[in-house]
């Protein structure tokens, strides 16, 4: 099937599974709310978008590759205990607490680690809002008191005026805090670091700081409003919120954000690499040393003839250019060059036989 | 910003003299500042002193990119084979494995593939890379295609490498003897053939001195 249309429809697949649980957890849209259509549409459109890049990117070989074996190791039946520890341990340190981001330095593990739980925060309210799955309403008898429904279940029950009554309500405040904690460090990186400076590029790097600045610039701006301002202006800037947001909704599939779907990938790697530590390794065919898992080079020359390299030794032991290590083909380069020198610059080839002989010096005429 | 067209790297592992210098100052590039990208290998030690400076080719269709799974090498207009991207690199050691110039590093402890970018800070900037700009001996020289002609009268670059069926175009040139008409530098054919040199003999540490003179 042509990948386009395979991906066209994962892409619909996807759309319409969200809207159908839209309906049923928003209880055939009695707990929807109207008003906030516009990014409800956002968000489909965004699905599409992004389940028919996803699927765009899955069908390219390297990543099917992977993507199936990754699986297929995970769940191996043996090792599946195993792996759902590491799993844990790895969403811990791996993407709750960024460490490998941390690692790469403090001033952007520091920004990463904001934008990504605001953001995290955020989505975490928003969309279960927008979707109707979670709705608030006051507790018969009793109007000092909301009760929170869970796809139209009910839950607790709390103070409309009491600290959690607060935390609840100024979620998204929170979180925009972080996000923006997170945008200053950011931009004040990529407009200090020379090595940031020479890569980045606007649509890449500095659009996305700018939408989710403005995003929650926005949102705080309506607490503000509705808080200490009596609701001035609060029509507009509901609408100017609204704007920041579906727009970046929109963009979600296009854009940098796009790694918050691959970055899953890194978990299936992490095992994938684990397992082929623990399995049969092979040696250069060149220097003998051992270099990477027969299972990781079996894939790759699978993975080049798919994608139409022709790496393969003809009438050579080596087979494949494969199955000799980084550090040979380094030394090969050379070699390959000096040898056409030959008779030009001096030398000529070192005989391994000659040069390891107990040979006396020659006599110094 | 982008590097000059006019502006290119020229390499020639035969002058290398493993000095080092291209080592050190790598890490001073502020792409990938501290950390040193180019690799200076001893070409077998058992045989030969001789070292090379391995830099990246920046292949016109490059290898590592397209095994890359999570689409994290991406080559800019000026034909730079950049570092993997931060956001996207796994970190699966594809094209450190894939590479057949054997350039990428993986970086574990970032989970980040890195590799050399022609110190793109400098050269998108018209500046040199930082080996190039201190390798005393010529093995890295970057500039004009009409500068190396003048210096090398009897060498001419060629940037197409061949590993068994598979040619690749580089943006980074070789120097090969101009007086042999050379359509490709075969890489894999120097599976079968050992390095060039002059034989060492190694017995020269044992004890073969001629006898003392005595007066």
């Amino acid at each position: 099937m042509n990948e386009r249309i395979c991906a066209t429809i994962w892409g619909g697949a996807a759309t319409a599974a969200l809207a159908l649980l839209i309906v049923l957890g928003s209880r055939r849209l009695d707990h929807f709310d109207a008003a906030l259509i516009g990014y409800t549409f956002a968000t489909l459109f965004a699905t599409f978008g992004i389940a028919y890049r996803y699927a765009m990117w899955l069908q390219r070989p390297p990543t099917w590759r992977y993507w199936v074996r990754g699986w297929q190791l995970f769940l191996q039946p043996r090792l599946l205990g195993r792996n759902l520890i590491q799993l844990a341990r790895r969403l811990g340190v791996m993407f709750a607490l960024n460490a490998f981001i941390w690692r790469r330095g403090t001033l952007r593990g520091a920004a990463h680690w904001c934008l990504m739980w605001g953001c995290v925060v955020a989505a975490a309210i928003t969309f279960p809002l927008v979707f109707g799955w979670v709705h608030f309403e006051t507790v018969p008898g009793d109007l000092n008191a909301y009760r929170a429904y869970l796809f139209g279940f009910p839950t607790m029950a709390f103070p409309i005026r009491s600290w959690i009554g607060f935390a609840v309500f100024h979620g998204l405040v929170w979180a925009s805090l972080l996000v923006i904690i997170g945008v200053m460090l950011a931009m004040k990186r990529r407009m200090t670091d020379h090595g940031a400076a020479a890569l980045q590029q606007f649509g890449e790097d500095y659009l996305p700081l700018i939408a989710l600045f403005a995003i929650s610039a926005t949102g705080l701006m309506l607490t503000a409003s509705y808080t200490w301002m009596r609701g001035y202006a609060y029509d507009f800037l509901a609408i100017l919120h609204a704007i920041t947001v579906i727009l970046t909704l929109l963009w979600l599939p296009f854009g940098k954000f796009f790694h918050i779907f691959q970055r899953p990938a890194q978990l299936g790697v992490s095992f994938y690499k684990d397992i082929g530590a623990r399995s049969e390794q092979v040696a250069c065919r060149r220097c003998g040393e051992a270099f990477a898992s027969r299972m990781h080079v079996e894939d790759l020359i699978e993975v080049e003839r798919a994608l139409g390299y022709a790496y393969e030794l003809a009438n050579q032991p080596a087979e494949h250019y494969q199955w000799i290590c980084p550090r040979c083909r380094r030394s090969l380069l050379a070699i390959a060059q000096a040898n056409l020198w030959t008779g030009l610059r001096g030398g000529e080839p070192l005989l391994l036989d000659a040069a390891l002989t107990d040979a006396p010096p020659a006599t110094a005429p | 910003m982008s590097v000059p067209a006019n502006h290119e790297f020229f390499i020639d592992p035969g002058r290398c003299i493993g000095c080092q210098a291209c080592v050190h100052a790598c890490s001073e590039c502020d792409t990938h500042r501290g950390h040193s990208m180019i690799h200076l290998e001893y070409i077998d030690r058992g045989l030969t002193t001789q070292t090379t400076p391995v830099v990246c080719m920046h292949c016109d269709s490059p290898t590592c990119a397209e095994v890359c799974p999570a689409d994290a090498i991406k080559r800019t207009a000026d034909g730079v084979v950049q570092t993997a991207r931060k956001p996207r690199c796994i970190a699966c050691n594809n094209c450190v494995l894939a590479c057949p110039f054997g350039v990428p590093k993986m970086m574990s402890q970032f989970e980040l593939m890195m590799k050399c970018d022609m110190c793109y800070d400098r050269t998108s900037t018209g500046k040199k890379p930082m080996c190039a700009t201190v390798c005393p001996s010529g093995a890295l020289y970057f500039g004009t295609r009409e500068e190396i002609e003048a210096l090398r009268t009897s060498a001419v670059p060629t940037n197409r490498f061949r590993f068994g069926g598979q040619v690749i175009h580089t943006k980074v040139n070789m120097m090969v003897p101009a007086n042999r008409s050379v359509e490709y530098v075969d890489v894999a054919s120097a599976l079968n053939e050992a390095p060039t040199g002059q034989d060492i003999e190694l017995n020269i540490l044992t004890d073969r001195r001629p006898a003392a003179t005595t007066t």
